[in-house]
């Protein structure tokens, strides 16, 4: 097979896998717990920035460069993702969905500002570059002379062994490893559906008041939901900082990218249903990521018929035709297909006694 | 009597925060009685103000290109506004009438799509790079600054701000001429204060909603027109930008409080403009890059403290 194919295949594996974890955590909030979060963008930055600094090489344009292992690194983006979730969930989590999408959305914006406008710490709007890649770090002299990799060769052999190799060597390995993580949070996830847990996340979600009554916390369940999925969003944006290596807050967490895509996504594959989430989101990514190739090939085509004709205009809005057409496909899909391809299935109880599925 | 002190925080701080606030003003308007009347937190009412400017720029463009004079964008705002009212009505009638009997998070979902999808649309057809709306400095008002240098207060009020002041303390005028002497304008508040109470006393729900799109769309149209005389640019992120300033206005007001979110833009205006001012020390107080920060924190403790707002609104 050409090279070019199985590249192009694999990116689209890597950055759906990665959408994928967004969707998953969504799933959680909102269709696990019914949370209406439109901050996914801050979330993600907030996992994004906190590995960028820790696993960075030493730099002067920002806080650290801590040069940490880099599995810490991810596991400290979920950590501070919790951790704000934590507090955004004990003030905000009593709102009603309307008020929580405007206070989500805001506390967005926020986190934002905040990566903005600290330049001594994340280099403001410049952003933070040569953030290290899963795999294809190990070809970096820091890593290489470093432990473990040290104690399997020296680093001439190393820098060898990696001159070797095609120079994207690394990439099977990196959407294989979004794929295992996808797939572990998917496992951990199901399980916790299937569990008396998942059942009062869903009794919660459906009728409050007799949750309430049965004597279930509502709001440290409603919290807990928030936080596990912020939590998931972290690990998503660290992933995310590692394909792009360069992040910076404008661009790079822009809401309608970011927010809009995994919603579109989630409500697409089936609120509710983890492997709804999934399927929304490689569907979703593929649709986005192919259109723009059919675009620039229509575009092409335009160029070569209409000799001369500056394109460049069409070219450059183009990419709005594609956000646009999505929204449309959100709308046609929340007044046709509310419950999205996948529908929700009710966790059966224990004993196997299927129950009558979520209307 | 005007020391250097009070002269900078009057020119400066305090007009900047009123010009800002007459733009929250007339934009938390339409999402007042949209949330009062509709019973939803409208996304896409941003974007519809940045659509209506860019439409402002394409009359008063269209209008130097083919008859070579310039109009001033006041005119150019009239035809835009029935372009807005009718971008308002069309979307209500296909993405947000189908949710009318069910979840109020599935409209809520529906226009955060519209927000993208108007916003994209104004992407492609304008394009993403920022647009001039009117060239130039803006020189203060001759006038003004001879008489109040005369009597010592010197005020420095460029004609665009004269001219925000004037047309925001206008519409306010009229919409509670509109509000508190029509017909429908007294239906839209009983609508607003109990649907089903409306509904049994025979008010034609369906042409209360029309009415408060249309009212909202006005509104959406003056607000962008000020915004975009103010910064006398245009930018496809403009109405992103006035959006959460705007629902804190409406959220600090009361919801379903017209008046309440005048009052609400103003503060939320005044105190973003402020937050910049050197209250303790030579420093800003808070650096002007966490400005949008401070609506956002006055919205969030308002929730928490006072969710029916400051002018007892429907609290949810």
């Amino acid at each position: 097979m050409d090279a070019g194919i199985l590249l192009y295949v694999l990116s689209l594996l890597t950055v759906g896998g990665i959408y994928a974890i967004f969707a998953l955590g969504l799933n959680v909030q909102w269709g696990f717990a019914g949370l209406f979060n439109v901050g996914i963008a801050g979330f993600a930055a907030i996992g994004a920035y906190t590995y960028a600094l820790l696993t960075t090489a030493g730099s002067s344009y920002h806080l650290g460069g801590f040069g940490l292992p880099l599995p810490l690194g991810m596991a400290a983006g979920m950590v501070t993702s919790a951790f704000v979730a934590g507090i955004i969930g004990i003030v905000c989590i009593r709102l009603r969905s309307d008020y929580l999408a405007i206070a989500t959305i805001g506390i967005a914006e926020i986190i934002k500002l905040i990566f903005k406008n600290e330049t001594e710490i994340t280099n403001g709007p410049r952003g933070i570059n040569r953030i290290p890649r899963f795999w294809e770090h190990f070809s970096e002299e820091r890593f290489y002379s470093s432990w473990p990799l040290s104690w399997f060769g020296t680093p001439e052999s190393w820098e060898g062994f990696f001159d070797h190799l095609p120079n994207w060597w690394w990439q099977p390995f990196f959407a294989g490893t979004v794929l295992i993580v996808m797939l572990v949070i998917y496992v951990m996830l199901e399980r916790a559906r299937t569990s008396p847990w998942g059942r009062m996340m869903t009794a919660i979600r459906e009728n409050e008041p007799a949750a309430r009554a049965s004597g279930k916390n509502v709001t440290a369940r409603r919290i807990e939901a928030f936080v596990i999925g912020a939590a998931i969003m972290g690990l998503a944006g660290a992933l995310f900082a590692q394909h792009l290596r360069l992040i910076e807050p404008t661009n790079t967490f822009d809401p309608s990218k970011v927010t809009f895509l995994v919603w579109v996504m989630l409500i697409l594959g089936g609120s509710g249903n983890n492997r709804g989430a999934m399927l929304g989101a490689f569907l979703i990514w593929t649709i986005w990521s192919a259109s723009e190739l059919l675009i620039t090939g229509v575009i092409d085509v335009l160029i070569y018929t209409f000799d001369g004709v500056d394109m460049g205009p069409l070219r450059t809005r183009a990419g709005f035709l594609r956000m646009m057409l999505i929204g449309l496909l959100l709308q046609v899909i929340l007044q046709k297909f509310p419950r999205g391809i996948l529908p929700e299935v009710r966790p059966a109880s224990p004993k196997g006694i299927k129950t009558k599925s979520a209307g | 009597m005007w020391d250097s002190f009070g002269f900078e925080f009057i020119n400066f701080y305090f007009i900047p925060g009123l010009v800002l606030g007459c733009i929250y003003s007339l934009g938390a308007i339409g999402i007042t009685l949209t949330f009062g009347i509709l019973r939803f937190a409208n996304f896409a009412h941003g974007e519809t103000m940045m659509t209506g400017a860019y439409l402002t720029w394409t009359f008063m463009t269209l209008c130097s290109v083919t008859f070579g004079f310039t109009i001033h964008p006041i005119i150019a705002a009239v035809p835009a506004a029935f372009l807005v009212m009718l971008i308002f009505l069309v979307t209500d009638r296909y993405f947000y009438r189908p949710f009318r009997k069910s979840d109020t998070i599935k409209v809520v979902m529906a226009s955060f799509g519209m927000m993208l999808i108007i916003r994209s649309g104004v992407q492609m057809i304008w394009g993403p790079n920022q647009l001039t709306f009117v060239p130039g400095i803006a020189k203060p008002n001759p006038v003004l600054k001879d008489w109040s240098s005369s009597i010592d207060l010197l005020l420095l009020i460029p004609n665009k701000h004269l001219f925000i002041f004037a047309g925001t303390i206008l519409s306010v005028i009229a919409l509670s001429y509109l509000l508190n002497r029509t017909r429908t304008g007294k239906a839209m508040r009983a609508v607003s204060d109990s649907p089903e109470l409306a509904h049994v006393t025979g008010i034609d729900v369906d042409h209360v909603i029309r009415a408060t799109w249309i009212v909202g769309g006005a509104c959406a149209m003056a607000a962008g027109l000020f915004l975009a005389m103010d910064v006398q640019m245009l930018s496809t992120t403009m109405g992103f930008r006035m959006l959460l300033p705007m629902f804190a206005a409406a959220i600090l007001g009361g919801i379903g409080k017209p008046f309440g979110a005048v009052f609400g833009g103003l503060v939320i205006g005044l105190a973003e403009e402020l937050s910049a001012y050197p209250w303790i020390g030579d420093s800003p107080l808070l650096s002007p890059g966490y400005k949008t920060g401070v609506a956002f924190a006055i919205m969030v403790v308002m929730l928490i403290i006072r969710p029916q707002g400051l002018f007892k609104g429907r609290a949810f």
